[in-house]
């Protein structure tokens, strides 16, 4: 996986003509390190935008380290620089999914973060796995959300629950978990519509959605993944840390890393809430999805 | 009106309302008198010693009325009874008035430690040269800078290293909001250049003048607000363009909405062929909004949105607005693509769709749109989030195309003109009071103000009235996100746990709602059994609801010496207005 990962990694990067990421073996080089490197560094990390505050806090440690360890070239300052970005990282556990009658999957996220790409992508994923997977369109809301998930469902081959416009979505997945017992599906994916992390009422819906699961599938939802867009700049620190709050997210999916964007806010999420980063989107195919490996993540940023 | 007991609240969010110097008033009179009017019922007169202040008036707009102005007799001004509360706030005695204040609980004390950040005395700019209040303004940035201006200030000049020190925290809190990093390499270069040799002035603190000259040089980089140019033979083509996701397709149902509401007739064409459903997505749209549709066909964008340009000719419809596939600004197919389907319908507005929350991406992205396919204009989404809209200044600063719309939310009229000095205080995360008074002047009509007025003369203000005002308020939308506008705030919004705030509303509301409308015209009826009752039907308890109606005879009290007040009177009719 890791080295398939590594791949993607490195081909989705390698799309992106200026990842700036890419330029750090560049610039380190094996010149000296001096005040300039300090300030390039700085550069670097923001316009990956990994945020100001865990740049200062990156660049801090490595001038510390830099002193202690008597780091005079620039290419062991790359070296170090990898270590302490693999170390904000957290060392995924393996998902919290199998060894039970049915699994239920929760993915959530603001509007356009590419919510129901991924799930048909997660969908496909699982089903090469030989999970029996059912998808749950609980985005009543948006104009047209359902049929979008059921035009992915219909070309992963998968089934799908839906609910009428503007219907209860946790109706939805009372229908769905129900579906999926008795067509002995294990695995239930759950669309949610896109909402402002800002926005109370829609947030608490997400309670309710919870609470549904939780009533019909002990221990439900099992993961709850939050969808970010990797050109979100520092709000999606914000971002996690409202959903975070609502409903416990368990996961990060790092959507549309085929920009040339680097998804640097991964590493800010991770340092403050430890959430492990699960899959990355790489494409617009169904196949483009990833399954997270740190150490391959922050390798693929300085090749 | 007291509002459950959220003394803090009360005494705090609302009063924290001002006007920038030089800037004229930025307050609409309604807005300040609704809130003046909240202010004096809710201290007892006395309790800030406001009766011998020696201040002279301050009218509603912040500007001294001339026969107003230079009369010596002393009243209770309520900007003037507000600073006073700052002062002893400063002094640390700031606890013995809220303690006293008519929505706190009994017997409880308040917080000791009043300044920060259950009760930031922050803003609240001068409303006129007798006040002397202290002008503070621009909070979070202000707060960075007062530390490096320490020193400063007792030397009252600026030195090159001082300059440094705080062009650093400029420099960051630019990066926060997502600004571009090279963009804001620019722009403090030329805020140094400013700095270094401006004068320092009387009226400003350094920190202020620093603020001051960052915030123009923000509205002036954010440029002139943009409108739709529509010239030249009709029909005119709009065409949007930007990344996935990024609200291209419900902006264009906005967009449709706002020339409808200009006297114009739009037709919608579905350009995304890629996306599953994104026809269908912009047909319900339309549906709901009853506006026509063009597209869904098996051809190629650039042939959809032709045949929808002739589709309108036929129809004699005015405005043809292409919404266009979500496309990655490097990949050449899709631009080359879009290119096509500009050559194929000439459009006279061509605008980049962008989310607020994009973060260093935004340079590559406007410039990636703009050097392929040349673009017009650039409207900026989800702005209603809570993301700073960095992102905006690098757009614009490399772009160099105005910025024509902000989209705010959901539903299809969530389209927003821009404002450059808004999204400037946003950006700094100053607060956006302007909004917050747009709101409240669409939830609050004339007649209903002048209605309330009528009863506070009369003295018959009652639970029912009360009950409106409540309604009113909450129309205006979540008070966490109301706070949030309101400059300085923004940290208190974020401590209160989300909704706790429109739970106490709630609360309240729930409780005058399971009242007869006999009981809330005359609550003095409510007894025991009443109250018992009253507290089974709104799920709360018999505490809750005497504490409720103690506040509302504390606020009637109020409300009838104002009434009887004369030249009092005279002035809150007119803050009323």
């Amino acid at each position: 996986m890791a080295t398939g990962f590594a791949r993607s990694i490195r081909d989705s990067l390698s799309r992106t003509r200026n990842a700036v990421f890419s330029r750090v073996a560049g610039l380190l080089g094996t010149s000296e390190v001096t005040d300039e490197t300090w300030e390039t560094l700085e550069e670097l990390l923001i316009r990956a935008d990994v945020g100001v505050e865990t740049t200062l806090y990156v660049v801090e440690r490595l001038r510390r380290r830099a002193r202690d360890e008597a780091i005079l070239h620039a290419d062991e300052l790359q070296e170090a620089l990898r270590e302490e970005l693999r170390g904000l990282l957290p060392d995924p556990a393996p998902l919290n999914l199998g060894g039970r009658e049915q699994d239920v999957v929760l993915v959530v996220g603001v509007n356009g973060s590419g919510k129901t790409t991924s799930i048909a992508k997660m969908a496909h994923h699982w089903q090469r796995t030989n999970r029996g997977v059912l998808l749950a369109a609980a985005d009543t809301y948006r104009a047209a959300a359902v049929e979008q998930l059921d035009i992915w469902a219909d070309r992963v081959g998968v089934d799908i629950v839906k609910g009428p416009p503007g219907g209860d979505p946790g109706a939805v997945i009372f229908d769905a978990l129900q579906a999926a017992r008795s067509r002995d599906k294990d695995l239930v994916i759950v669309d949610t519509a896109g909402r402002l992390h800002t926005q109370y009422n829609l947030m608490s819906e997400l309670q309710k959605i919870r609470r549904v699961a939780s009533e019909r599938v002990e221990g439900a939802p099992h993961e709850i993944l939050l969808v970010l867009d990797a050109t979100t700049g520092q709000n999606a620190l914000s971002q996690a840390r409202h959903f975070q709050q609502v409903v416990e997210v368990t996961g990060i999916v790092l959507a549309k890393l085929d920009s040339t964007a680097r998804g640097g806010m991964v590493f800010a999420v991770a340092r403050e809430l430890q959430l492990p980063v699960r899959f990355v989107g790489t494409g617009e195919a169904v196949e483009d999805l990833a399954v997270f490996d740190p150490d391959a993540f922050v390798q693929g940023l300085f090749e | 009106m007291v509002v459950g007991h959220l003394p803090y609240l009360n005494a705090d969010s609302c009063l924290r309302v001002g006007r920038q110097p030089d800037s004229g008033p930025v307050l609409h009179p309604k807005w300040v008198s609704w809130l003046r009017c909240f202010r004096t019922t809710e201290f007892p007169a006395g309790l800030l010693g406001q009766r011998n202040h020696p201040q002279p008036y301050c009218t509603t707009d912040g500007k001294h009325n001339e026969t107003d102005s230079h009369s010596e007799k002393p009243g209770p001004d309520t900007h003037c009874l507000y600073l006073e509360l700052l002062r002893r706030v400063d002094a640390g005695r700031g606890h013995q008035i809220l303690s006293q204040a008519p929505g706190h609980p009994k017997n409880q004390p308040a917080p000791r430690n009043l300044t920060k950040p259950t009760f930031p005395v922050t803003i609240v700019t001068q409303c006129c040269e007798f006040c002397r209040c202290n002008v503070r303004m621009f909070e979070s940035l202000t707060d960075r800078l007062q530390a490096v201006f320490r020193d400063v200030g007792k030397r009252g000049i600026l030195r090159e290293q001082d300059v440094d020190e705080m062009l650093r925290e400029i420099r960051l809190a630019l990066l926060e909001a997502d600004v571009d990093y090279k963009v804001v390499k620019d722009f403090v270069g030329r805020v140094r250049e400013r700095a270094v040799g401006a004068e320092v002035t009387k009226s400003l603190s350094p920190a202020q003048q620093v603020v001051k000259i960052v915030s123009e040089e923000l509205v002036q980089t954010l440029g002139k607000p943009g409108r739709l140019e529509l010239a030249g033979p009709a029909p005119y083509v709009i065409m949007l363009v930007g990344l996935q996701g990024s609200g291209k397709t419900t902006t264009a149902a906005k967009l449709a909405q706002h020339v409808r509401q200009q006297g114009r007739l739009p037709l919608l064409v579905a350009a995304d062929t890629y996306r599953p459903a994104a026809t269908k997505q912009l047909e319900v749209l339309g549906r709901q909004l009853d506006l026509p549709i063009y597209g869904g066909g098996e051809t190629s964008p650039p042939q959809i949105c032709a045949e929808g340009v002739q589709e309108a000719r036929r129809r004699g419809r005015d405005v043809v607005i292409l919404d266009t596939a979500g496309r990655l600004q490097i990949d050449e197919d899709m631009m080359t693509e879009l290119r096509a389907v500009r050559e194929a319908t000439s459009p006279v507005e061509t605008l980049l769709v962008a989310d607020a929350m994009t973060g260093q991406e935004a340079v590559s992205v406007a410039d990636g749109f703009h050097e392929r396919i040349g673009l017009t204009g650039l409207i900026l989404t989800k702005v209603d989030g809570d993301a700073r809209g960095g992102a905006a200044i690098s757009m614009r600063s490399v772009t160099g195309v105005p910025i024509k719309f902000l989209g705010t939310g959901e539903r299809t009229d969530a389209l927003e003109l821009f404002h450059p000095d808004r999204l400037a205080s946003r950006i700094l995360g100053m607060g956006d009071v302007l909004t917050l008074i747009e709101r409240a002047e669409q939830a609050f009509d004339e007649e209903q103000a002048e209605q309330m007025e009528r009863k506070i003369r009369e003295a018959s203000f009652d639970l029912e009235d009360f009950l409106d005002q409540l309604q009113q308020v909450k129309q205006m939308g979540p008070l966490t996100q109301l706070l949030e506008m309101i400059p300085g705030m923004r940290g208190v919004a974020q401590q209160v746990p989300a909704g706790a705030t429109d739970d106490q509303f709630k609360h309240v509301e729930a409780i005058v709602l399971s009242m007869t409308p006999e009981e809330r015209r005359n609550p003095r009826i409510i007894k025991g059994s009443r109250k018992k009752r009253i507290a089974a039907g709104s799920g709360t308890s018999v505490q809750e609801v005497n504490m409720l109606l103690s506040q509302f005879r504390q606020m009637q009290r109020m409300m009838k010496e104002l009434g009887k007040g004369r030249g009092d009177m005279q002035r809150l009719m007119r803050l009323m207005g």
